[in-house]
Parts: structure tokens; sequence; C-alpha cells
């Protein structure tokens, strides 16, 4: 049941687990023993990745068909999915990771 | 383990750093952190600067403070702010306004990847010139009417918080919004020219009250730099920020010759970690230097781990602990529980800046309670501005 309302929190914030994703071309990620940082150079807004498997996840947007295959590809565990997804949705929010496909794909 | 413990062991690089650019300064800041007034003819050169920017690009370092002395002053700064922006080092500056034209502020509103802080300490000329001298206030106001004018929205205007401004917090708040600008505020600290006016400046114990019910009522669009945190004793709610120290944890300075600081309010030789001139430059000093290794290192709370209020404040603030003489696991001198009082009645001398770049002749300070004298320029002995106007 927790699982439905966080999924459903993730799509009302505008993140579908069924679609491509990847980071905004205007942000940097920074590796570092927690995570990584994040920065979006248009916004001027630094965010945390605060776990090493979420950078992960992030890293794999771009490669990935959609956000599932993402979390699959970076052995996220199905309890954990949830929390990911909001994860997610809250960089999607800010902007810092967009949808991909069509003829931005290439930028 | 909290994202906090991890800031607290340091990071591969800083979150973000300040970097002053020069100790030449067209004002004479009764509080300058940095007593700044005259260049030192060590600093770095052109290319030295574009190295070290190099190396934050490489440390990814996103953004830098640029700061002084008065930054825009140095005859290459428009250079370097453009190779930085070009390297993937987003730069704000703090500027008092002195070259921010109406042409300069076309040109940074057509530019991405930069930001703008304006330094006014008071809402009103004669509360802001007491402190930073005559025409300051006018100088700045210029700056943002061009800024404005030039369509730049979004700089910042950085107002340092004294006993006789706490009062115009609501007027601070006026002024940037009618310049569509965000204020943000920060604490006095005993730094530099800092300590010989401490006792005048530092808000009292009321005021601290003030400012932390302030902050609690607008602390969403206001900005602190984290500067506030010893304040989080005063009650259960916490300002927003990180509550931690970031001294050469997730923050340094680098000053105009290269040395590197703990942090900008730490300009000491205790607080020296190092040169990025030195073989391995700043990234080596950041990651190995024996001051940042023990700032890394777990802390104790000393005097005030029988505190209560202990996990609010961690103690407060190293600098403004060391510049007053206090015992650096000790009370912060502005202690809201009120615990420093005894400790400083015990303190002797206290340590003495050991950098100062401050002009020999300072001109003659604006009095509180009268009004402004318009007094012309003075001959300043090695003014940065001579022969320029």
């Amino acid at each position: 049941m927790a699982c439905a309302v966080s999924t459903e929190t993730a799509e009302a914030a505008g993140l579908d687990p069924a679609s491509p994703y990847r980071l905004a071309p205007s942000v940097s990620l920074r590796p570092e023993p927690f995570g990584a940082l994040v920065y979006d150079f248009h916004t001027r807004r630094l965010s945390f990745l605060k776990t090493p498997t979420l950078v992960r996840v992030v890293r794999e947007l771009a490669e990935q068909p959609d956000v599932t295959a993402a979390l699959a590809a970076a052995e996220v565990p199905d309890a954990q999915r949830p929390h990911y997804l909001d994860a997610l949705a809250g960089l999607a929010s800010t902007g810092m990771i967009q949808p991909r496909g069509g003829t931005d794909e290439a930028g | 383990m909290k994202l906090v413990e991890h800031f607290q062991e340091g990071l591969d690089a800083p979150i973000c750093l300040t970097w002053e650019l020069t100790y030449a300064c067209n004002l004479t800041c009764e509080h300058c952190l940095s007593s700044s007034g005259r260049r030192d003819p060590r600093e770095l050169s052109t290319d030295e600067c574009k190295a070290v920017i190099d190396e934050l690009q490489r440390m990814q370092v996103f953004y830098v403070n640029i700061g002084g002395g008065e930054p825009t002053v140095r005859p290459d700064f428009w250079e370097l702010l453009d190779y930085a922006i070009a390297h993937q080092v987003g730069v704000k500056f703090s500027t008092n306004g002195v070259r921010i034209t109406p042409d300069r502020a076309k040109q940074l509103a057509a530019t991405d990847y930069v930001d703008i802080q304006i330094s006014l300490d008071g809402a009103t000329p004669e509360v802001n010139d007491h402190v930073r001298g005559p025409g300051s206030y006018d100088m700045a106001i210029r700056a943002m009417d061009n800024l404005a004018a030039a369509g730049f929205t979004g700089f910042k205007i950085s107002v340092v918080m004294t006993r006789q401004n706490v009062d115009q917090l609501d007027d601070f708040k006026a002024i940037a919004d009618a310049y569509d600008a965000q204020l943000r505020i920060t604490r006095l600290r005993p730094s530099g020219r800092g300590a010989d006016v401490w006792d005048e400046l530092h808000p009292t114990q009321a005021q601290q009250r003030q400012i932390y019910d302030w902050l609690l009522a607008n602390g969403d669009t206001v900005l602190t730099g984290d500067s506030f945190f010893h304040l989080n004793a005063l009650g259960s709610t916490p300002l927003p920020g990180l509550n931690l120290c970031g001294a050469g944890r997730v923050v340094c300075l680098i000053d105009p010759v290269g040395d590197v600081y703990a942090c900008p309010f730490a300009i000491h030789d205790a607080f020296l970690a190092g040169n990025v001139r030195t073989p391995g430059g700043f990234e080596h000093v950041w990651r190995h230097s024996e001051l940042f290794t023990e700032l890394r290192s777990p802390q104790t709370g000393g005097a005030c781990t029988s505190c209560v209020a202990y996990d609010s404040c961690r103690g407060g603030c190293m600098a403004a602990k060391f510049f007053t003489g206090l015992p650096l696991d000790g009370p912060d001198p502005e202690c809201v529980k009120g615990n420093a009082e005894p400790a400083l009645a015990g303190v002797g001398a206290t340590p003495k800046p050991d950098k100062d770049h401050s002009r020999t002749a300072r001109p003659a300070r604006v009095t509180l309670g009268m009004p402004t004298p318009r007094t012309p320029d003075r001959a300043c002995d090695t003014s940065p501005l001579a022969g320029l106007h």
C-alpha cells in the first residue's frame, strides 16, 4: 500500500517511470564518498544524491529505455524502488533530470 | 550516516569556495574581515589565477564566491570572470558596486553563470556609511540601479548584521524586493578590522533573538550563508541550512597571494593550510594539509558538551571564538545561553589579525546621528583607483 502511494506521488510530481530520461545538459555530477553533488549551472541549484546507488540510477537513465529499466540496471531492490522514484521525481521537478527522446536526444 | 556527518569528514573538493582576488579596495570598511586596502605585491598573476581555475574545473568545484578587497579593481577581473565561466566554474562575485557601470551591467546581464552580490550594511546612507565609509551607500544604489536597468534580476544584496542595522531588516527586504533581488544577511565576525569594532557593532542578545525570529518568519526567501546556526539554541525550530561549521570541510578561502585558509573569516596563520603555488597546488592543500585533516577529525565540544543546546548550535563559529580569545572547544562569544560572558571575562590579550593590508591613512568616519559629510576623496596613499577617474 505504501508503495502504491509513493508511486502515485512520483507520478503526481511529473515523473513517468515508463518514459526515457536523462540528466539535463546544464547539470554536472561530482562523485563523493556519500553519493554525488549535482549542480545545475543554469539555475545555480545544488543538490545531493545521497547514496551511490542513486548516482548509478541517474547515470543509467540516459542508457536505458525508461526509468524502470534504469532502476533495474542499477540493481535497486524492489522494496526500495518507491523511494528512488520519489528521489527521481524530486530531481525532475527541479529540472535536474528531464524527459529524453525525439529531436533533443542528441543534446 | 547522515549527509551532514559526511560533510564533517570533508569532501574530495569544496562545495564552494571563496576566492579573494585582491587586497586592494577603494573603500575602508570598519569591519573588513580581510583588513583590505592596499594591493599585496605578491598577488597571483593572471596566468596563476587561470591555473587555479583550471584546477577547480578538474576538481569539479562548480562555483566560486569571488571577493576581496574589491575584486573589480583588478585590471584582469573581467578576463578572469570570462575564463572561469568558459571553464565550467560559475562565479558569484561580491562588490561594493564601484565598477558596475551601465555598460558593465548590460554585459553582466547577458552573461550566463554569473551572479552578483552587492554589499550594503545599512538601509539608509547614515547607517551604511557609518561602517562602509562616505558615499558607499550611493555607490551601491547606483550599481543596483544599473543592474536593474540592464534587466539583471535576482542579484544578491548582502548585509552584515550589526547593532545599528538589525532594526532595518524589513527595510532591507523592501529594497531587495524593489530591485527584484534577493536579500542575504550574514553574521558579523571579529575578523580582520572587525576585531577593532566588534564590541561596538556586534548585535546585543536581544537583537540576536530579533534576528532569529525574523529569520523564522522570512527565512525561506532570504539567504544567510548558514552563518546564524549559533542562534538555533534559541528555539526548537532550526533555521534553514546545514547547521555545521564548514571550515576546511566543505568550504575554504583562497586569498590574493594564493594562501589557503579554513574559511573566509579565519585569515590568520593559525588557520593557514598551505598555498596554491606549492607543488600539488590547491588540490594537495585541500586533500592532504595537516590543518584540514585535523578539522575533519572528530571534534570535542569541550566546555559546551554538557550544555543542552550543544546539538543545536555545535559550539558556534570557530573564527569568532579565536579572534575574541576564547578556546575553540568552548562557547561562541555570542552564545545565546550566556555561557561566553564568564569565559570572556577571563580572556587576556586577543590574537591580532596578522595579515593587515589596511591603508595607513583612513578616511574620516561617518558619525551616526549626524548628517553624512560629503567630503571629497582623500589623497589616499595607495588607492587602487588613483589616476583612474
